[in-house]
């Protein structure tokens, strides 16, 4: 056990960011039926600007100012980008947001020059402690709980509030929620303050954890949280959660493969496993496609008459 | 409308497009092609090479060829760290008409690129790039650095003899002709049966779980020559969870982003590097002074003057180019790779001669170690294989 908690707990840390921003994307999912991949690149934005207020204001004021400069952005990108293509066909929303991935991220090579930045230090969050012997910073102990309490506070709300209850009328059936009166453009708009608003605290945890910032550095998070939302379910909130969860840590523990099971006296040399952490995690969304086409929590599909 | 505005658009690209051919330069210019990595993996090592070639172009900006004195100019070309982006980048200098090409840094991109130098019989310069295929199966290319068998094999002895560690763990980047060559050459000489190799696929950032690998099997020194972007990553975490031994890398190392990673932190550094700040004032003082009264130059370094020895290499690359030129007598590419095999100069890195393949004769390497207070290198030895 001893030897696992080190991977484990890295495990739970990585899932607990992809989590974040995989409710990004199962949300917007669920809602106007777009994958937002965009949204990987609004998440280093994040980053990005927090490392350029953090220059030149003190934390309390650059990390809500990130925040609302990100939600911001989300907001803009869907009333430019996704908005005029409302009654278009959705492949061409699809491609609208692929754009706007590319745009967002020639622009930040163009602004940092392509260059590394440097994440600036939080204090107490990036202090080291020691668990059961195992030395890490407490950003790790924190993202799952952090995580975990954000996902219940955005279940009450789509539950049990009246923007909430809009939002799954409008994910039912769009055409008939606005013929009910529901202003369909605010309720997408929140979904991305929302979404948007969850990347930028998966940031802050993220870049906190593992600090340089380059144009791509959205990308890959942004790829495995897709990975994580389609696992668990897309559309589905908890689903998105509990799949981050699981992606993270096996990713972790396949790395850790080799050194756990020569330790052990399983293997006697190395197999190298390690190489094969990020196959792993695509073959596992192939996997779930295959034998469960809407993931772990996905809505049963229902024929309309 | 739509239709006017489409066509306009077209026209618009057709004739941005015309814009981009027609650069045709001055007939007393010469073109020197700077093939490195502006972003990407490698932005900044690439940028700071090209940051001593720009000072070295500042310094003398002429060259008398057959008696007439020609401009020199800087043709840039990003290779954005990437080997599928090298060969266009490449052929966009010989587009350009280049006559000597200089660079890579970082090895992947430069032997992505042989076969364009090459087949256009442009003669290409590796600054800092010590992969051996870079000129080994590339006529057109030659370089001016070590190679890394030889930094391989500096790095193990250094590990052994002066840190007495007894197994290593060494971590290289997938695909990377750099990391993963230097690796094979540092167990080659360190013992294979004392190492445990991994490799971490592109876009990683989470090494937790590699220095928990390290940890875990008891290694007593970490070995991973990657790129500086990963590097910043890893010594982060390094510190974070208390490696508790020494990280050992190559050349690329040898730069202002791993000492603001490692400044503050208990992490301990040693890097091989091609020179050594102070071995020659007047180079150390010219270009600090030129860096700091530059600002795009002091962005580019990384926001300090503190000289990479990436920034020396493509200094003195500069100058051997320009001897090449003058001892041709010519600006014809051809001309130039003919007179390159026997050219010699005397540069701030020390003498440079090239071989039979057209690597470097170069037999020792400095050793510099970084201090975790004062966020600078030290200097710790300099190494000899015969």
């Amino acid at each position: 056990m001893k030897i696992l908690l080190p991977y484990i707990l890295s495990g739970v840390s990585v899932g607990g960011q992809y989590a974040l921003i995989a409710i990004g994307y199962t949300m917007v999912y669920g809602i106007l039926r777009l994958i937002n991949f965009a949204h990987g690149d609004v998440f280093m934005v994040a980053g990005l600007v927090m490392v350029y207020l953090a220059a030149s204001t003190p934390l309390y004021i650059a990390i809500p100012a990130t925040i609302l400069i990100t939600v911001a952005l989300g907001f803009t990108i869907e009333r430019v980008a996704y908005k005029p293509l409302r009654t278009a066909p959705r492949m061409s929303v699809m491609i609208s947001a692929i754009g706007v991935s590319y745009l967002i991220q020639n622009l930040t090579l163009y602004i940092t020059g392509g260059l590394n930045k440097n994440y600036p230090e939080i204090p107490w969050i990036s202090d080291k402690i020691t668990i059961f012997g195992t030395t890490t910073t407490r950003v790790t102990l924190i993202t799952p709980f952090l995580t975990v309490a954000l996902c219940l506070i955005l279940v009450w709300i789509i539950n049990h509030t009246k923007i909430g209850m809009a939002m799954r009328a409008v994910s039912k059936d769009f055409e008939t929620s606005q013929l009910m009166g529901i202003r369909i453009n605010s309720v997408i708009s929140a979904t991305f303050v929302i979404g948007s608003f969850l990347a930028a605290v998966g940031s802050v945890l993220f870049f906190t954890n593992y600090p340089g910032i380059v144009p791509t550095s959205g990308s890959m998070p942004g790829l495995k949280a897709f990975v994580a939302a389609v696992f668990g379910g897309i559309g589905s909130i908890p689903g998105a959660v509990i799949g981050a969860f699981i992606i993270g840590i096996c990713e972790s523990l396949i790395k850790g493969l080799d050194t756990i099971l020569v330790t052990q006296g399983v293997m006697a040399s190395p197999f190298g496993f390690a190489t094969f952490s990020d196959a792993f995690t695509f073959v596992l969304l192939i996997v779930i496609l295959v034998f469960k086409p809407t993931g772990l929590f996905g809505e049963k599909q229902t024929d309309k008459v | 409308m739509k239709k006017i505005l489409a066509v306009l658009l077209a026209a618009l690209c057709v004739v941005s497009m015309a814009a981009c051919g027609s650069s045709a330069g001055s007939a007393d210019t010469i073109k020197i092609g700077v093939f490195e990595p502006q972003s990407g993996d490698n932005g900044a090592g690439g940028k700071q090479e090209i940051l001593g070639m720009q000072y070295a172009n500042k310094e003398t900006p002429t060259v008398e060829v057959g008696g007439k004195t020609y401009k020199v100019e800087l043709v840039y070309a990003d290779n954005a760290s990437s080997n599928d982006k090298a060969p266009s980048a490449a052929q966009n200098l010989v587009s350009a008409g280049v006559s000597v090409v200089l660079g890579s840094y970082g090895s992947g991109v430069s032997i992505a690129a042989g076969d364009t130098f090459n087949s256009a019989g442009v003669p290409a310069i590796g600054v800092t790039c010590t992969n051996p295929q870079v000129t080994s199966g590339c006529d057109a290319y030659f370089r001016i650095c070590f190679l890394d068998p030889f930094q391989g094999t500096v790095l193990a002895n250094y590990a052994k003899n002066d840190l007495k560690a007894t197994k290593a763990y060494c971590l290289a980047k997938q695909g990377d002709d750099y990391s993963g060559g230097l690796v094979n050459y540092f167990i080659e000489a360190f013992g294979a049966e004392n190492c445990v190799s991994e490799t971490f696929p592109d876009g990683t950032s989470d090494f937790s779980t590699y220095i928990t690998n390290a940890q875990t099997q008891g290694c007593d020194v970490f070995f991973s020559p990657v790129s500086t972007e990963a590097a910043a990553q890893i010594i982060a975490k390094a510190d974070a969870q208390a490696l508790g031994m020494p990280i050992l890398a190559g050349d690329t190392w040898d730069s202002n982003v791993i000492l603001d990673a490692a400044k503050g932190t208990g992490v301990e550094v040693a890097v091989t590097t091609f020179y050594n700040e102070g071995a020659n004032p007047k180079f150390d003082d010219g270009i600090k002074a030129w860096i700091n009264s530059d600002s795009t130059a002091k962005a580019n370094n990384g926001g300090n003057d503190e000289i990479a020895a990436v920034s020396a290499m493509g200094y003195d690359a500069y100058y051997f180019a320009l001897e090449a030129i003058k001892k041709a007598g010519s600006t014809k590419p051809a001309d130039v790779m003919k007179a390159l095999p026997s050219n010699t100069y005397d540069g701030v890195t020390g003498h440079i001669e090239l071989d039979a393949i057209g690597d470097a004769v170069r037999n020792s390497a400095f050793i510099k170690k970084c201090n975790n207070e004062t966020g600078k290198f030290e200097f710790v030895t300099e190494a000899k294989v015969q």
